[in-house]
């Protein structure tokens, strides 16, 4: 059962090493969108400092939702997603291993960069910290429960709307935990209770979405 | 009725149909009555709230619809369950019927809700954990429709909804939840229509009479529109075109 | 062995087929073959398990499938119309990846030879997007040479095969089925296996007296 979850991270860490712009574009979103914020906002420190937590999470938010699209799809074009189907271990392992490689890809390299564009809106190097930190616990939750989306608007027209409508909803509860959780912890609250809840919601997604994408793939693949 | 009348009898669409327009019927009749009722009610007996005024009225209207809001998630999510267990063509087909009004239901909370916002703080929207929860859920019954409009396959737009369904139930209360958590650390405004001002015997009469009314509502078109899709999706079989209605 | 039981199996409001019922015992080859859209990939996948029909049942060993998913796709080979190959990954890399992941085990020296007996010397280490569409074909056929499964549902296998790959693959088939391996195939041209003795299976509208 371990060893097809490392098969299958290894193969789809082996291909995204050989394609590295998908990487880079979901990246680069991320730059993008929280470098869009100051433009349109202004360059006022204080304020920049009062949005930082919020923008960060939104921008991570759909930047995990955009790389959402390829992490089927292709498996589906190809015919190896049948192959996963009817592979002797439970469908679930598979869909964990495909989500680790999925974020590791995608989430990952955005968690690493956060610190670069915390010091464009002046974070104290603490609050960067903590930002890291619920980047770090917070997007693999996102990866989890987005893959459901993922697996459910699989070969669909248009998809890629559709799958952000079902899956921003459920998206909330990370948001507002890992926004909070720095938000707490910058005006000296303190952001343990919200990091704990984070946890608490990574485990859980972590243990019931690789069943119920797994569900949704054996539908979707029919 | 001499045939072993059973719970697995209607769960063929066939059966159903017949039984479903029944229901229909009734529930329409009590919906009238009772909405007729309980707006007599709420607009000429219960008295005028001494804190709020006559705005508070709202409330006969609001409260019920978020009520059935959340009541019909629950419903929808029950029959997808049991349609993705038992895989019966009519629970998947009930869940697709509740889904519109279920929406109707979180759009009419909300708008009353924004109603009663603006006499009493002055905005159409404050952030109340209540209304950005109820507007979640809006989001949620919107992402099942869409995801059913979207596939052709009739079989696996049933199996995802249901799937989509199971996974919104268990995250309602955690979104509720995160977001009452927000609220209060934002120290934002909270909507107390029911709390604050104590609530009158015939107040709450009123408001149990509209629910009630509100529930019989939801029952009566869930089962006109169950009936549109049965007839959609057995307009092949024979006993779809004997019926007296198609064969006209 | 292999029994299917008054399967049916409907697509939107289309009945693609009803009231199918064989076995595939140890050694026997069925052929299956219809015109187009009579619905044999659509049953070939209903054989593995990936659609669930509408009525009837597939059994394994006197069990129904959805009941022992892993310890059936165990002894099961799929290769459908899609090959199952990365465009990204060599065709070693891509065999043994596609081995692994259904449990059967391989060393890189045994895919190399395995790739080496399909007619592919010199482009193992070639990723799959610049192979020709006969030689992803012959990549993917492969996995039969390394597979230890007795059960094969093989769905148009010859589509895109040149003479000789189409000689080893009868070959290959042979040997499985004399091993006491079972078949389950569909093909739309002429080859040995069409003939002589196999079990056939028609497909269509005018058979089954389906919609």
């Amino acid at each position: 059962m371990f060893s097809a979850f490392r098969i299958i991270v290894a193969r789809d860490l082996l291909l995204a090493m050989r394609r590295r712009s998908d990487v880079l574009t979901t990246l680069f979103f991320f730059v993008i969108v929280v470098s869009l914020f100051p433009l349109g906002i202004g360059p006022e420190l204080n304020t920049l400092r009062l949005i930082a937590p919020g923008v960060f999470w939104v921008a991570a938010l759909l930047a995990s939702m955009l790389a959402l699209e390829k992490l089927f799809f292709v498996d589906y074009q190809d015919g190896s997603l049948e192959q996963m189907l009817l592979a002797p271990q439970p469908l679930s392992v598979l869909v964990l291993g495909k989500v680790l490689a999925h974020w590791l890809v995608t989430g990952l390299p955005l968690v690493l960069l956060s610190p670069l564009l915390g010091l464009q809106y002046d974070l104290s190097t603490a609050t960067i910290a903590v930002m890291m930190f619920t980047l770090l616990i917070g997007t693999p939750a996102l990866s989890l429960i987005g893959a459901i989306g993922a697996a459910l608007t699989l070969g669909i027209r248009g998809g890629g709307v559709l799958v952000s409508l079902l899956v921003l909803p459920l998206y909330i509860p990370v948001l507002i935990f890992g926004a909070g959780a720095v938000e707490a912890e910058a005006s000296g609250l303190g952001g343990a209770g919200h990091l704990s809840m984070l946890g608490a919601i990574l485990l859980l997604s972590a243990l019931a979405a690789p069943l119920a994408t797994a569900a949704a793939l054996r539908i979707s693949a029919e | 009725m001499s045939g072993r009348l059973s719970f697995y009898r209607f769960s063929s669409p066939a059966a159903f149909y017949p039984l479903a327009g029944a229901i229909g019927k009734v529930s329409a009749l009590i919906a009238v009555v009772l909405l007729a009722i309980g707006l007599y009610m709420s607009f000429f007996v219960a008295p005028t709230d001494y804190k709020q005024g006559e705005g508070y009225r709202i409330i006969f209207i609001h409260v019920p619809s978020a009520w059935m809001s959340m009541f019909i998630y629950l419903v929808m999510a029950f029959w997808a369950g049991i349609g993705l267990v038992f895989n019966t063509r009519l629970s998947s087909m009930m869940a697709q019927a509740l889904a519109p009004t279920g929406a109707i239901m979180t759009f009419i909370a909300l708008w009353t809700g924004a109603f009663w916002g603006k006499p009493m703080w002055g905005a159409w929207w404050v952030w109340d954990a209540r209304l950005t929860s109820e507007l979640i859920l809006f989001f949620l019954y919107i992402g099942f429709i869409a995801l059913q409009g979207s596939i052709d396959d009739t079989r696996r737009a049933d199996r995802a909804g249901a799937v989509l369904l199971l996974v919104g139930v268990v995250n309602i209360p955690i979104i509720y939840f995160s977001v009452k958590w927000w609220n209060t650390l934002h120290q934002g405004a909270t909507v107390s229509v029911t709390e604050g001002s104590s609530m009158s015997t015939i107040m709450l009469q009123a408001m149990l009479i509209m629910t009630f009314a509100f529930w019989a509502y939801s029952v009566a078109v869930a089962m006109y529109r169950v009936r549109s899709i049965i007839l959609e999706r057995e307009k092949d079989t024979r006993w779809v075109s004997e019926l007296p209605e198609v064969r006209r | 062995m292999l029994e299917v039981v008054n399967l049916q199996c409907t697509r939107g409001d289309r009945c693609l087929f009803s009231g199918i019922g064989f076995t595939v015992g140890e050694g026997e080859l069925l052929y299956l073959y219809g015109h187009n859209g009579s619905g044999k990939t659509t049953l070939m996948r209903t054989l593995c398990g990936l659609v669930a029909p509408t009525d009837g049942e597939v059994c394994w060993k006197d069990l129904p499938i959805r009941k022992q998913r892993d310890e059936y796709a165990a002894e099961l080979l799929y290769l459908g119309h899609k090959n199952g190959l990365k465009d990204d990954l060599t065709g070693v890399e891509n065999l043994l990846v596609a081995c692994r992941l259904a449990g059967v085990s391989v060393k890189e020296d045994k895919a190399w030879s395995v790739l080496e007996r399909m007619g592919l010397r010199g482009h193992e280490d070639l990723p799959a997007r610049v192979l020709s569409q006969g030689q992803q074909k012959r990549v993917a056929l492969a996995r039969l040479l390394l597979s230890e499964a007795p059960l094969w549902v093989l769905d148009e296998p010859f589509v895109g095969l040149d003479v000789a790959a189409v000689a080893l693959l009868e070959a290959v088939l042979a040997e499985h089925v004399a091993r006491g391996g079972m078949v389950v195939l569909t093909t739309h041209q002429e080859v040995a296996l069409t003939s002589g003795k196999v079990k056939k299976l028609r497909l269509g509208w005018k058979e089954d007296g389906c919609v």
